[in-house]
């Protein structure tokens, strides 16, 4: 991005009167990344090969660890039993749904606070005290209140996200040079144009921060809300698994998860990459 | 050409704050002809930046009247084109979105106008980066991006915010040359607030002389330079500038 931002400069070097040092250094760079990378992938399959071979040596119990050749034989079955795209769908749905609410109705509460400064100072003793409180207390509330379905996974997740988004979205509303809404001002613009032309476009990277939070907030919720009211779903498989001593299926279930979320937030970044491109 | 375009009556500003009350300028008279470039310096916390936005309609004054071309400032104005210390691209628009800015928000964008862009990049040397993002110019080229964008809602007077002085010393003389340059070919007239007392004395036909707060008017100095085709740089190099400066420095009576 900066590269090309210096290329682009009337008196950047060019990138093609390479000189030898400068050779050296671009291969310099690139074999500092080549090793990083092996060495990534050397963790992981030292750590799943002493994992597998203490498992076989009886050096830990299985039965309680769990193995990696277990997992891949659960991960197997669970497939072949067809269940298992059906828990990962309907967790990832329920966290995609609540990633997305809880992202777009934090976006409007923080810009309905920064529309009206007076309603912001009234609120936030209580957004402090809500964002201090744990949410997942609220869970048995939300329970006798809504039942014990899907809806509660959803409003357990948004509890948790709500008010970190709004408050992220808000501070970075805040943080935006006044200059830059001047500017618009002084063109005659509105609130709602100061809205439009700076606030939201002057905000990408804050939502692109308040999502990456949000990935790792709504698998939060999502998997205490299907420990506490769910019959099906990656979070109920691993309550299931605990509850009858399959440490398989709960071991499965969480590197299922882990991949998932990874999955996930991969997107956001991407997202990022789309949106920032060339600008920021 | 000669008709006054911007007058000042009796102009006053307090501000209120919880500490107590601030006078920031008292009893500001002056006015301004069509075409005429005319400065304000005063040392800073003096009120000048408070001026222009008294004057640009940002927010009312708490005393007198603002007329602009005879009649009453209650608001922004279109007659009225305002130039920041920053150039404040958006760093999300590329340098023509950037320039449509002022249209879009008071809705005026036509085929004419989108032409009208396109020539003035076109005539200030910056068609080729129209489609560039601004962290792709220089700083210099940013404050010319910057003036187009102001010139493209048409103003009559161009408020000038201390529009010079987030540059370094040399981009900034270029800058000077420039800008001035431009707003002699569009025929505007020009109200520049400046710490900088040689910047006022280049570029100005008057400068507007303030005491440090409350500001109130210390002096006004006609600037009469013997240079033919005057431009901020050539008007550096002549005789009478460092007669101005020194009187401008007595006047300013700084103290460290």
């Amino acid at each position: 991005m900066s590269k090309q931002g210096q290329e682009n400069r009337p008196h950047g070097t060019k990138a093609s009167d390479q000189s030898l040092e400068h050779i050296g250094y671009l291969r310099r760079v690139r074999m500092e990344k080549i090793y990083i990378r092996i060495i990534q992938f050397m963790i992981v399959v030292v750590a799943l090969g002493l994992w597998e071979l203490c498992a076989n040596a009886k050096l830990v119990d299985p039965f309680i660890t769990s193995q990696p050749t277990r997992i891949i034989k659960t991960m197997i079955r669970l497939y072949e039993e067809g269940v298992l795209l059906h828990h990962i769908g309907i967790t990832c749905l329920e966290a995609i749904v609540a990633f997305v609410l809880g992202t777009l109705l934090g976006t409007m509460i923080a810009i309905i606070l920064w529309w009206s400064k007076f309603l912001y100072k009234v609120l936030e003793p209580y957004l402090v005290v809500l964002n201090s409180l744990p949410k997942i207390a609220l869970g048995p509330v939300f329970i006798v209140w809504i039942g014990a379905g899907p809806a509660v996974i959803i409003v357990m997740t948004l509890a948790i996200s709500l008010i970190v988004t709004t408050l992220e979205v808000l501070n970075g509303f805040l943080a935006i040079d006044e200059d830059k809404i001047k500017l618009v001002q002084t063109f005659g613009g509105t609130k709602f144009q100061v809205l439009t032309k700076v606030i939201l476009p002057a905000s990408a990277p804050t939502f692109i921060n308040a999502l990456k939070i949000n990935v790792g907030l709504s698998w939060v919720g999502v998997i205490v809300g299907e420990f506490l009211v769910s019959k099906a779903g990656l979070g109920y498989l691993i309550v299931y698994g605990g509850q009858v001593f399959k440490l398989d299926l709960v071991m499965t279930s969480v590197i299922i998860l882990g991949i998932a979320a990874t999955v996930m937030y991969q997107g956001v970044v991407l997202l990022e990459k789309l949106l920032l491109k060339n600008k920021v | 050409m000669n008709e006054v375009i911007v007058e000042v009556q009796n102009v006053g500003m307090k501000y209120q704050s919880l500490n107590g009350e601030i006078t920031a300028l008292e009893n500001i008279n002056f006015s301004i002809r069509n075409g005429e470039f005319v400065s304000i310096v005063g040392p800073s916390g003096c009120g000048k930046s408070t001026l222009l936005s008294i004057i640009s309609g940002l927010f009312p004054a708490t005393a007198g009247t603002v007329l602009l071309s005879g009649e009453k400032v209650t608001g922004t104005s279109r007659k009225i084109g305002y130039m920041l210390q920053k150039d404040h691209l958006f760093d999300w628009r590329t340098i023509y979105q950037n320039v449509m800015l002022g249209l879009e928000i008071r809705k005026l964008v036509t085929p004419e106008a989108k032409d009208r862009a396109l020539k003035l990049l076109r005539t200030y040397g910056l068609f080729e980066f129209k489609d560039k993002y601004p962290n792709q110019l220089s700083g210099g080229m940013r404050q010319r991006v910057a003036l187009i964008r102001t010139l493209m809602t048409d103003p009559e007077i161009l408020l000038l915010d201390e529009a010079f002085s987030a540059l370094d010393y040399q981009t900034r003389l270029v800058v000077n040359d420039d800008i001035y340059t431009i707003i002699k070919q569009e025929h505007k007239t020009a109200l520049l607030v400046t710490h900088d007392i040689a910047e006022s004395i280049s570029m100005s036909d008057r400068v507007i002389l303030l005491s440090k707060r409350p500001g109130t008017i210390k002096n006004i100095y006609k600037i009469q330079l013997s240079c033919e085709n005057r431009t901020p740089l050539s008007s550096r190099e002549t005789p009478e500038f460092q007669v101005y400066f020194q009187e401008l420095w007595k006047g300013l009576d700084v103290h460290v």
